[in-house]
């Protein structure tokens, strides 16, 4: 194993919490206001690793299980990711699926657990977890597939290598599949249009309402797991959109690192700009990537 | 062979002793489940022999009845089905002394001579190498399940679903029947060693595929064959329906594959068929699960959905071969194979375990249940690994089967022209949805049943089960775990003979199950690095909290202060989103009493999802056919002489026929 293969992994694990700092004060400056520092998800980790816990009485080891299974499943989910020129620690024919069912693990867990502590909110943000992933996932799979019919290899670091042989036709394909895994990213990472990450009312939540009985070491699990999910997800995007390569691996992480802030600040300008949509419109949106997931599959068999 | 023989034999005579002493129930119990270990015992050696080794192995006999011989023989492809009826034969086997220990009379006896039948039914099948012998063994296992589907036969919702089993399976064996007729008039012989594709016609072959897709597939369950399943799983006892969905229904895959290896090379329609086929079953299969109320019902739709899943392998095996890409073919057959085996492990876990449930809070209805993982932790326990490996999580072992058929797709969209990369791009979507709903569904009954607080007194007394009932499912649980974890290693050692009978060489198709075995190494590399990343955080938690203040308190709702167990999202609200996106399939009927006045009285709501092909093509077809018959019902009127006349007549009609 190369030792610049770990580079994105530990570039990960550093940066995802400053990744959802960038997007919070993206959202601050469009509101006029100052904002919290660049750096609160550090510290806002950094105080829940020092708490103790409250745990309800209704609830099993279940809980207990679900942001440690998270955590370890979104870390394993990284090491499949290349990154600028790095390539990824684990690489194999068919990673994109085990990459895309460590977030069905991670799922079916964080569901798990929030079922766990018999809440009503709770069941209810599970429900719709359930519901909008159902339909991000073939959205997910059609567009990675579509790409690696494009790159003609199975594996997310062939895929990704960021060849662009005929632009005619992989510049449309790629955009289509941008398209769908940024609707993937807003829709599992809890964004604006399809949750609110700061509403107030623990009715209209999906992600945060899940969470609600986690306190402590293992909130800080959860929450760390969701903005590595995050960062995974845009380290997709990024290795579709940005496909060129200059040669030089520190160049290469660089321009990586650059588009990895201007997705955060999109994602800071979707949420500032669009209101969140209706949970019965949230469907309709999820297909709307499908469709352009299947269009991207359509264009490279033809 | 003689082993095969004698294990069958062994088998028998533990059901035909547990039908002697049928007066002591008890004692019936374990004779039968000591005749089933025992013979499973003996009959693990030569089928292993055969998987591994690839030998083949036959005894042909004549016998005194007109047609066929006794004809049986063992190679791989036997031995891999043998394998799995074998182990859960007898794991379910030693779980039905317990779970019908606290039955009485001298049904419990019968019970197990059925049992017994059905189990020699099976194997009789996978190695009955004659039409007639493999249609006599087919019948005895369908017979066989019949009478063990009707156990609980004083309940009139039983005897409506064994009655709907017993006609549907015999719908399939008019198609078998058929299949065998026109095989053996191709061939001048009823034994399948003289069944090749020499001579056939591609017509000839095509309706051959198409009636044994009709009659194994309603077997296994296809859609819209399936109809039964969701009956019939249900009203049996919880050892049966682990049987008969673990094992039962996969030898209509084996019969289909066994079929397929002997009319030559496929067209490549044939494997489109198969993928449609798979794709409904597998979406609707799942769709209809998650719809329902009932634990086992929706167990039931889950195997549909399995079925779907090992059909679409098949498909794109079928199709591999038909274009001549080796690695899709090999893929494909090797998804189709791996996924039969690790669904009876978890299928057979997840139908023990909804026993467990039963024997502990007397119902399996999933909106009645809850907190049952405080009350019973093994079973909830077992119970979720079942949930995580057939919702095709890694690092269990339904993932590596399901991973399979997506990289079989994978190498045809990589590989093939427009029309294989739209149907694996079709595969690909397809199975993603399945595994997005699978994940729906099992939470589902998962958090509903084992998680929150109890929602009925029942569910709040329920025990923990004993340890005969915990010690099978724990045996399956680790077996999900172990099978996952060593798959690269297994698929290779075992899958190549079975490969080699399917594909056999004339049709020349080079097998290599590195294009399987390698893919999952990486699987399991990135399975060691998730666990060994989970054990850091676990200790790590428990470094972080020690000396720290961790309470109890209770569930925060929001601020409310007295929250009860009705409060909690219930089954039904839990799928009503999906339920509701998915209306036009599913129809759900919802039956309502709504709050109207300032001081509601009483209030009511009602949902139910039947099956779309049970309401919509099966019952109406019936009453048509009923309606058709009825016109006929003139001759029957109960005059013995009018009888007497009628025979009289057919004779004299028969007597001119002939001598004319």
């Amino acid at each position: 194993m190369d030792a610049t293969q770990l580079i994105h992994p530990l570039l990960a694990l550093a940066l995802a919490p400053l990744m959802a700092g960038i997007v919070n004060k993206t959202k601050s400056a469009f509101a006029g206001r100052n904002g919290p520092p660049v750096l609160q998800p550090y510290r806002d980790l950094w105080r829940l690793l020092h708490k103790g816990a409250v745990y309800s009485r209704t609830t099993s080891w279940i809980l207990r299980a679900g942001p440690i299974v998270s955590l370890a499943a979104v870390v394993t989910a990284l090491a499949m990711l290349p990154f600028g020129g790095t390539a990824a620690p684990l690489s194999f024919a068919g990673d994109l699926i085990v990459f895309a069912y460590l977030f069905g693990l991670v799922r079916f867990l964080m569901v798990a657990a929030a079922l766990d502590t018999g809440s009503s909110f709770e069941g209810m943000g599970a429900s719709r977890e359930v519901t909008f992933s159902a339909l991000a996932e073939p959205a997910l799979l059609l567009a990675l597939a579509a790409l690696a019919r494009m790159a003609g290899s199975p594996s997310l670091s062939g895929l990704l290598a960021g060849a662009v042989a005929n632009p005619a036709v992989s510049i449309p394909v790629l955009l289509l599949a941008a398209a769908a895994v940024g609707i993937v990213l807003l829709a599992e990472n809890a964004r604006i249009p399809v949750d609110d990450p700061n509403t107030h009312l623990e009715l209209t939540m999906i992600h945060e309402v899940m969470i609600l009985d986690t306190s402590g070491p293992d909130l800080a699990f959860a929450g760390y797991a969701a903005l590595l999910k995050q960062w995974a997800f845009a380290a997709l995007l990024v290795g579709v959109l940005v496909p060129w390569r200059t040669g030089v691996l520190w160049a290469d992480v660089a321009l990586a690192l650059a588009a990895m802030a201007a997705v955060a600040v999109g994602i800071g300008v979707v949420e500032s700009t669009m209101a969140r949509l209706r949970l019965v419109r949230v469907p309709q949106l999820l297909l709307a990537a499908v469709a352009c997931a299947a269009l991207a599959v359509v264009l490279v068999l033809r | 062979m003689q082993l095969i023989l004698a294990s069958t034999a062994i088998i028998f005579l533990g059901g035909l002793l547990a039908l002697a002493v049928a007066s002591r129930p008890r004692a019936a119990s374990v004779l039968a489940a000591v005749g089933a270990i025992a013979g499973s015992a003996v009959g693990l050696v030569p089928a292993l022999r055969a998987v591994l080794g690839g030998t083949h192995d036959a005894i042909a006999c004549p016998w005194g009845l007109p047609l066929g011989e006794f004809h049986v023989a063992l190679d791989a492809l036997s031995g891999l089905f043998l394998v799995p009826i074998l182990v859960l034969t007898a794991v379910a086997a030693v779980y039905g002394t317990r779970y019908l220990g606290h039955d009485t009379g001298p049904r419990v006896g019968v019970s197990w001579f059925f049992y017994s039948l059905l189990t020699c039914g099976m194997i009789a099948v996978v190695v009955a190498r004659d039409a007639v012998l493999f249609l006599l063994a087919w019948e005895t296992m369908s017979l066989a399940s019949f009478f063990l589907v009707a156990y609980d036969d004083r309940r009139e919702s039983v005897r409506h679903a064994a009655w709907t089993y017993l006609v549907a399976t015999h719908i399939g064996t008019a198609a078998l029947i058929a299949l065998f007729v026109l095989m053996a008039r191709q061939h001048g012989s009823l034994d399948f060693d003289h069944w090749n594709a020499g001579g056939m016609t591609s017509a000839l072959a095509s309706l051959c595929f198409l009636l044994a897709v009709a009659g194994f597939g309603t077997k296994a369950g296809f859609m819209p064959l399936h109809v039964w399943l969701p009956e019939a799983h249900p009203a049996a006892p919880s050892h049966v329906s682990a049987v008969m969905s673990g094992v039962m229904i996969k030898t209509g895959i084996y019969g289909l594959l066994r079929i397929l290896s002997l009319i030559g090379p496929p067209p490549a329609w044939w494997g489109w068929l198969l993928i449609a086929i798979g794709l409904s079953s597998g979406i609707l299969g799942i769709l209809f699960a998650l719809a329902q109320h009932d634990l086992k019902r929706l167990l039931a739709y889950s195997s549909v959905e399995n079925i779907g899943i090992i059909a679409m392998g098949l498909g794109l095996g079928v199709l591999g071969t038909a274009y001549a890409a080796p690695t899709v073919a090999t893929l494909g057959y090797a998804a189709a194979l791996w996924h039969v085996l690790n669904h009876a492990l978890f299928k057979g876990l997840l139908f023990l375990g909804a026993g467990a449930v039963l024997h502990a809070a007397g119902t399996t209805r999933i909106d009645r249940l809850g907190g049952l993982a405080r009350r019973m932790p093994r079973t909830a326990m077992a119970f979720l690994f079942g949930a995580v490996a057939v919702c095709g999580l890694p690092p269990l072992n339904g993932f590596t089967s399901e991973f399979l058929v997506f990289i079989a797709a994978l190498n045809g969209m990589l590989s093939g022209d427009l029309l294989v990369g739209a149907t694996t791009a079709a595969v690909i979507a397809g199975l993603a949805v399945i595994g997005g709903l699978a994940v729906a569904c099992f939470t589902k009954a998962c958090g509903t049943i084992f998680l929150g607080e109890p929602r009925t007194s029942e569910a709040d007394e329920a025990h923990e089960a004993g340890g005969t009932m915990w010690a099978t499912m724990a045996l399956l649980m680790v077996a999900c775990v172990v099978v996952g974890v060593a798959s690269p290693w297994l698929i290779g050692r075992s899958l190549a003979s079975p490969l080699a009978v399917l594909c056999p060489a004339p049709a020349g198709l080079p097998i290599d199950l590195n294009v399987a075995s390698s893919p999952l190494t990486g699987v399991v590399l990135a399975a060691a690095a998730f666990i060994g990343i989970a054990l850091i955080l676990v200790l790590l938690r428990r470094r972080l909290l020690a000396g720290r203040s961790v309470t109890q308190s209770g569930t925060w709702d929001c601020g409310y202060q007295r929250p009860t167990a009705r409060m909690q999202y219930t089954s039904s609200s839990f799928a009503q989103p999906l339920v509701d996106l998915f209306r036009g399939l599913l129809r759900p009927r919802r039956d309502a009493a709504p709050i109207v006045e300032l001081f509601p009285t009483a209030a009511h709501l009602q949902t139910h999802v039947g099956d779309l092909f049970t309401d919509r093509l099966i019952a109406p077809a019936f009453r048509r056919v009923r309606e058709v018959l009825s016109r006929l019902r003139w001759i029957q009127h109960g005059r013995v002489q009018w009888y007497v006349l009628y025979i009289a007549l057919t004779l004299l009609v028969l007597l001119v026929w002939k001598l004319g």
